[in-house]
């Protein structure tokens, strides 16, 4: 044996000095392993800060999670209630779920070892199953992690010095490339869809847009709205409001993104071609519809599709009701109601024009010309101030005022406006106003957080220059010799929480008026319907609440084939997209009438 | 063909290493035909642990299937992330933060580390040698701590993805990971006691094993095996990605294409990748770590096609991955080193050496039957 042969034998030998070395491992469970800051083990929901979007499930390849209902959670705008939950036989612990939570609330935890017989133990809700766990959390959802875009692409719009310097449309709309962008940030969760009064396939056409599909999108959005460039501009986009990237961030541009879409038809063949619907042969039914609003537009159209004889009777000389006379024109183009509207007419929607009903036709003469009526006749009516001095000169009716500038008008309004109100329609004003070249000061009983009104209409209304003075409660028009508007008296008012709860109510400060000088005054503090047109036999079957009819879940008044819907109908809220639910639940509840009758 | 007399038929026997057998290294089988204890003909089966990775992977969008991607090999899930993740980087065009490229050499680094640690195992324990695999496998849980602490998981990271790194360092880990360094390196001596300097290593594989050098490169080999045969071809040398460009390192190479220089080779690597993790540490540049890729869901790459190679611990492997431009891939294929290694050189190596030595052989080549059958 050679020397070397020897040292080979002898080294290995050393070995024996580890014998008293301590070991890797550690005696369970006497000692703990000390887990790691970012540790991936079983995962902890946040039950409360959940919105059951479903993200987790949609990326898990593992099929690992499912969106089931837990005990004492209701579903809710913006939640749909459902709770992930998670086996773990099939959890790789990969933590996709975590950093695609849209909300935050799924997290995983430093917890990894469980012991049981039962396998179903091994189904777990987090959150329900593992209250502890919220101790526990290792690997978080934070924003910076997230695979979640939460900034929304900014919208391009006009400089407000531009702005008020004529009625040129103020927000720009996307690019192509900013609607992809935008478009690919939706999780495709259709929290918003239930939002939606017409339930539109957002996320469908959301995924259409960002696979660079825009004709199939506006296909997927004409499905139940035959109005969407409408409401693509000025929609009061509730789906927005549940969005679920909302929770932590900007909520996807649902509105902008239809904007771009239908924009992408440029006019009412383009629409044709696109959309080309099924338009099924004529069934000899007739329908009249009353009022060429939204509601009755949308009736009219899909009743049109169905193969019915549609006519629509509208008092004025243009379509389109209060979008074509309440909006104003740099929020929505003439042209882009009549592009639309013509797109119907194309479909085989008849309008006659200046035909006001009980004026040059009765209501009675529709009733029995037609099979059936739908009524949309909307809120025409602003409600007064109620305020000494109001029949002063220079005083207006918001509805009445905006209707006159969408005319083409341009009513001298003097050099300084006091705007009255809080919602959309006062906005409309004031901005109308400030496009006029007066001075515009508007006053709310509450506070600006407290306004009805958009966000952006308010942020807009403000970069234009409109002064909105809070908790201004008007009490007096002050009148010139001659009778025209010379000033305003108003009071600061308090909000004084009510005793039952609910929305704190303003309460007048005693000696706190304050006048301000103005040659004009709007009153935006709503309207009311005008019903002058029914019958009285009619007017005794229908079934009125606050000044609106009661229509049931099927928009069918108290009133044989008589239908109505719009912002004249007592369900939800008063919008124009609500308004095309309308319509479009009317008619499919027209139609499976006379399917009904006919079987 | 030249007809064996009934006699000479007689002699030779079938023998099956695996898919059950403690010195295989994974679910595979070695199919051999012994005259005595001489090897006369051998042939790799597979077919035990077919997975579809890559028919799997075209039904995920570009996202879901890193979690897929670290299960092709046990031993070296970060490779296989890294060169995926790259892969799809070269497709988009996306561009990778600086401190993300550092990061991900760091990571890979560790992986070939903690995987040469248990090579070592399986190395000295088809020599009978078992110590040493306690050691070393012990000594891996150090390197898989940092990796939980940097990843939150041990094994299967899921750590490297398109456009980075998954998470920053966090506090403390880069002195952690050199105190951790330090020790290894101390511990190498140790090893080399219990292998190197063993007589019982040293005949069992010098001379064993032996790759040709004039065949090496036209049968495909690849990694530690090349490098054992004299030549120093080493991608990230030769095509450097990551932040191998900017660093200093050395690729061993030993002569004699035995079994005896792919564990050198393999000992220095490891000396040569804490070098390189130390670097890249005291180098790591600040900024991002993450260049943030839209929303996974709606991803979609651009229409192409990319072949991206990386070294890994057993060797050259690539990704030949090509887009349609939707949100899945439409082709995925993994070219492993392993592959060759375990099926062509194997069975060309082992005719006329021992039975006792067809285990020990393998080990030093670096099969992993995951990788062969995608």
């Amino acid at each position: 044996m050679s020397i070397i042969d020897l040292k080979g034998l002898l080294v290995p030998l050393g070995a024996l000095k580890q014998i008293a070395k301590e070991p890797h491992t550690i005696k369970y469970p006497d000692q703990t392993k000390e887990i790691s800051e970012r540790y991936r083990g079983f995962h902890y929901n946040d039950l409360d800060l959940c919105i059951g979007c479903g993200n987790c499930s949609t990326i898990c390849m593992n099929e690992a999670i499912d969106m089931v209902e837990v005990e004492d959670i209701e579903g809710k705008p913006g939640d749909s209630g459902l709770r992930p939950r998670i086996d773990y036989g099939r959890c790789c612990y990969c933590a996709l779920c975590v950093d695609v939570c849209p909300s935050g609330s799924l997290s995983m935890t430093a917890d990894f070892i469980k012991v049981s017989e039962d396998a179903f133990d091994f189904l777990m809700i987090p959150g329900k199953d593992n209250p502890g766990g919220k101790d526990k959390i290792t690997f978080d959802a934070s924003t910076d992690t997230s695979l979640n875009l939460f900034e929304r692409v900014p919208m391009r719009e006009l400089p407000p010095e531009e702005r008020v310097q004529s009625f040129a449309e103020v927000f720009l709309g996307y690019t192509e490339e900013e609607a992809r962008i935008e478009a690919s940030r939706c999780i495709t969760c259709g929290l918003c869809t239930e939002n939606c009064p017409v339930h539109m396939h957002i996320p469908e056409y959301i995924n259409a847009i960002s696979r660079g599909d825009d004709e199939e999108a506006i296909r997927i959005i004409y499905d139940n709205n035959d109005l969407p460039e409408m409401c693509g501009k000025v929609c009061t986009r509730r789906c927005e409001d549940v969005c679920a990237l909302q929770v932590r961030g900007e909520a996807v541009a649902i509105r902008w993104l239809k904007r771009y879409a239908t924009e992408r038809a440029e006019n009412a063949d383009m629409i044709r071609r696109i959309v080309n619907p099924e338009i099924r042969e004529p069934n000899g039914i007739k329908v009249g519809i009353i009022g060429a609003g939204p509601a009755g537009l949308t009736a009219g159209y899909y009743l049109a599709l169905k193969g019915y004889d549609i006519t629509i009777y509208e008092a004025k000389s243009e379509p389109g009701g209060m979008i074509m006379y309440g909006i104003p024109k740099y929020r929505l183009p003439y042209d882009s109601i009549q592009k639309q509207v013509d797109y119907m007419k194309s479909i085989g929607v008849k309008i006659h024009f200046n035909t006001k009903v009980g004026k040059d036709i009765s209501f009675d003469e529709i009733y029995n010309k037609h099979d059936a009526v739908f009524m949309g006749v909307g809120l025409q009516k602003g409600y007064t101030l109620g305020i000494e001095g109001e029949d002063a000169e220079g005083v207006w009716a918001a509805v009445d005022f905006l209707g006159l500038v969408n005319e083409g008008k341009r009513p001298d309004m003097g050099k300084r406006v006091v705007v009255v109100g809080g919602g959309d329609v006062s906005m409309d004003s004031s901005r109308v106003s400030r496009r006029l070249g007066a001075e515009v000061v508007q006053l709310y009983r509450r506070r600006i957080v407290d306004m009805p009104a958009d966000d952006e209409e308010i942020e807009g209304a403000l970069e234009e220059g409109v002064q909105i003075i809070e908790k201004a409660i008007p009490t007096r028009v002050i009148k010139d010799e001659k009778g025209r508007v010379k000033g305003m008296e108003y009071v600061r008012a308090e909000l004084v929480p009510p005793e039952g709860g609910g929305r704190p109510r303003p309460v007048p400060i005693k000696g706190s008026e304050t006048v301000i000088e103005c040659d004009s005054i709007i009153a935006a503090i709503g309207q009311k319907a005008d019903f002058g047109l029914l019958p009285e036999k009619v007017q005794n079957s229908l079934t009125f609440e606050r000044g609106k009819i009661k229509v049931d879940d099927e928009r069918r008044t108290g009133y044989p084939k008589l239908w109505a819907g719009g912002d004249a109908v007592k369900y939800g809220r008063v919008d124009a997209i609500s308004a095309i639910a309308d319509g479009f639940y009317a008619a499919e509840s027209i139609d499976a009438y006379f399917m009904q009758v006919k079987a | 063909m030249i007809m064996k007399t009934t006699s000479e038929r007689n002699k030779q026997t079938t023998l099956f290493i695996g898919p059950q057998h403690p010195g295989i290294t994974g679910n595979m089988m070695v199919k051999l035909l012994v005259e005595g204890d001489t090897v006369v003909r051998a042939e790799t089966h597979i077919g035990y642990l077919h997975r579809a990775f890559e028919k799997l992977i075209e039904q995920r969008n570009w996202l879901q299937s890193f979690t897929l991607l670290c299960r092709f090999c046990v031993p070296e899930p970060d490779p296989m992330e890294l060169t995926y993740a790259r892969a799809v980087e070269a497709i988009e065009g996306r561009e990778v933060p600086p401190r993300a490229k550092y990061i991900r050499t760091i990571v890979a680094e560790l992986a070939r580390i903690q995987s040469f640690l248990l090579w070592y195992g399986g190395q000295a324990g088809s020599a009978g040698l078992y110590t040493l695999g306690q050691w070393t496998v012990g000594d891996r849980n150090y390197i898989l701590d940092l990796f939980e602490d940097l990843t939150g998981a041990r094994i299967y990271h899921m750590y490297i993805w398109p456009g980075g790194v998954r998470r920053d360092l966090p506090k403390g880990w880069a002195d952690k990971t050199r105190r951790v360094l330090d020790y290894l390196e101390k511990r190498l001596d140790d090893y080399n006691r219990l292998l190197f300097d063993n007589a019982v290593f040293q005949k069992r594989a010098q001379g064993v094993g032996i790759i040709p050098k004039d065949k090496a490169l036209e049968w495909g080999v690849t990694g530690p095996p090349l490098k054992g045969t004299g030549i120093g071809n080493d991608v990230r040398k030769d095509e450097p990605y990551c932040a191998y460009g900017e660093l200093d390192f050395d690729i061993p190479v030993y002569e004699g294409g035995d079994v005896w220089a792919r564990a050198l080779v393999r000992r220095d690597e490891i000396k040569q990748s804490i070098r390189i993790i130390r670097q890249a540490l005291d180098k790591m540049p600040g900024g991002s770590y993450y260049n943030r890729i839209p929303n996974p869901m709606k991803w979609r790459l651009p229409a192409g096609e990319a072949w991206v190679k990386t070294e890994s611990v057993r060797g050259e492997i690539g990704f030949y991955v090509v887009s349609d431009g939707t949100e899945k891939p439409r082709r995925v294929h993994l070219r492993g080193a392993a592959y060759t290694h375990g099926i062509s050189v194997l069975e060309k190596i082992l005719p006329g050496q021992n039975i006792a030595d067809v285990s020990f052989i393998l080990n030093s080549l670096g099969a992993c039957p995951p990788e062969m059958e995608r």
